[in-house]
């Protein structure tokens, strides 16, 4: 299984990280990553799993290109103009802007008029249009976060624990809410998560991080298609899981 | 059981129908209360104490007439609102614009800051006098003067405002392809929207007062010049009439201009859930 990890030779997404650092405010640094790679598979639904604070949050970063200062490469192939839908830890959604404008605002010039009708509709938010984000609930404002990340027809789904923080019955309905619009037009995605049941739930692959200075420790295929992955399956995977990753969790 | 006795409470408040008749109104029969108070109380004391530095309101509304129908005070008055206006603008953007420097950049701030205590502290007067001497007394000068008063203040105040900007905002306007313009008018102006409000509330009454000093001091119109002209001529009533009639119209430009504008861009806030 470990011979996936770097395999695809048009992988859309190769991160080769071979240093990344922080300094700490008393002067010092801390390493975050240190030799990390992997890669993503067109259409492949990944997962980046790690003990917490190991850099998963860091390592979006510097795909997403919001931190350029380490060392190696980040190679997205997805596209020739690559656009990337992200969903971060918390909606981020403009607090001034109903959650119309802020799905809008995301939208590429092209595609400024794009009817939203069916998007707003499939994630209940079709009486929310007009709504501030303060005025939403955490699932309601992650619904929002989502459908601007979908709204642009990304390249690559970007997603940072999207489900955490809510209630377990709204992550599983937001769960299956994505997974229905994913299936309807895959895309490549790199989910966050520290919800292994989860990582089972949706992902075609899980990747493994070590503990900081963190690199891959190796990466789970699962290969039971996702309609098929039943409470029994999902033990079972669980468990090959746990054989093959004792450490984790 | 102890769920629904804990909900209760708040739907019986919901269901309270909200009286908004009195509400609306109280707060403006008291304002007009108090200024009737003060104008009593003033005309009492000029009745008891009468002499011609302190004139009842009576005479000072005369003034107020025979100078708005002579043409005098509206134009005296508009001379010193466009100053306002020219100085405000320009105080603001150059003021705007360096503070949102400073307060990006760490070493250019702590460079500038110096710079930015030292005029904070140069009195209004010296740079009023200096600028008439180095540029002369002309308009630009006059304008110029009060915006270099005014400058510092806004710097110091966007400077915050610049700070506590949320840059997860700014990296999810990067991750989405914001346009220089969208970033600015959608990420970063409305988290600035607060500080400039501040920002204009003080610069509006602090400028007005510079304004008349400098006309006062170099200018042949004005508010200013005509409170110096009323001064040499001990005429307290018309100072009183002219100061007054300028309280006034900065009045009406914050219930009708400021107040206005803050409440469209800060309906958000509001409809909180």
């Amino acid at each position: 299984m470990n011979t996936h990890q770097l395999a695809g030779v048009d992988a859309p997404l190769r991160i080769d990280i071979r240093r990344k650092s922080f300094e700490t405010s008393g002067g010092g640094g801390i390493e975050v990553l240190r030799d990390l790679g992997f890669a993503v598979e067109r259409n492949e639904f990944a997962c980046l799993m790690g003990p917490s604070g190991c850099g998963k949050t860091t390592t979006l970063r510097l795909l997403l290109g919001l931190d350029r200062s380490f060392e190696g490469s980040v190679d997205l192939t997805v596209s020739e103009n690559p656009r990337i839908g992200a969903v971060f830890q918390e909606p981020l959604l403009l607090p001034w802007r109903s959650v119309e404008e802020n799905v809008r605002l995301g939208l590429p010039k092209a595609m400024r008029d794009k009817n939203l009708d069916r998007l707003f509709g499939f994630l209940g938010l079709s009486t929310m249009r007009g709504f501030y984000p303060a005025e939403l609930s955490l699932g309601l404002a992650r619904r929002a976060a989502i459908a601007r990340a979908l709204a642009i027809e990304p390249d690559l789904l970007v997603l940072d624990e999207p489900f955490v923080s809510l209630d377990e019955a709204t992550a599983q309905q937001l769960r299956q809410l994505l997974l229905a619009i994913w299936s309807e037009r895959p895309t490549t995605v790199l989910m966050v998560t520290h919800n292994l049941q989860e990582a089972i739930a949706l992902s075609d692959r899980i990747i493994v991080l070590s503990p900081r200075p963190s690199h891959v420790v190796g990466s789970f295929l699962i290969r039971v298609p996702r309609e098929a992955r039943n409470a029994q399956i999902r033990g079972d995977i669980l468990r090959s899981f746990r054989e093959r990753f004792p450490d984790q969790l | 059981m102890g769920l629904m006795s804990a909900d209760d409470p708040a739907t019986m408040s919901d269901r309270t129908p909200r009286k908004s008749y009195g509400r609306n109104f109280a707060p403006l029969l008291t304002t007009l209360a108090s200024l009737a108070a003060l104008t009593v109380i003033w005309h009492l004391a000029a009745s008891v104490w009468p002499s011609r530095s302190f004139p009842p309101p009576v005479d000072v509304l005369t003034a107020v007439v025979r100078e708005t129908s002579s043409g005098a005070l509206p134009f005296h008055l508009a001379m010193t609102l466009w100053r306002v206006a020219a100085s405000f603008f320009l105080a603001m953007i150059i003021g705007t614009a360096i503070g949102i420097f400073l307060g990006s950049y760490r070493r250019a701030d702590r460079f500038l800051d110096p710079w930015l205590i030292l005029f904070l502290n140069i009195p209004a007067l010296v740079v009023i006098v200096l600028a008439y001497i180095w540029f002369g007394l002309s308009e630009a000068a006059a304008i110029g003067a009060v915006a270099v008063n005014k400058i510092p203040n806004v710097v110091v105040t966007m400077r915050e405002g610049a700070r506590a900007l949320d840059l997860r905002y700014s990296d999810m306007a990067r991750v989405y392809r914001f346009s220089l313009f969208a970033r600015f008018r959608h990420v970063v102006l409305p988290q600035l929207q607060p500080y400039l409000a501040a920002a204009s509330r003080s610069g509006i009454s602090l400028i007005w007062k510079i304004v008349l000093v400098v006309e006062l001091l170099g200018r042949s119109n004005g508010v200013g010049f005509q409170i110096n002209l009323f001064f040499q001529l001990f005429d307290v009533a018309s100072i009183l009439a002219y100061t007054l009639a300028f309280v006034c119209v900065m009045l009406v430009i914050e219930l009708f201009m400021v107040q206005p504008l803050e409440h469209a861009s800060t309906r958000w806030r509001r409809r909180a859930a």
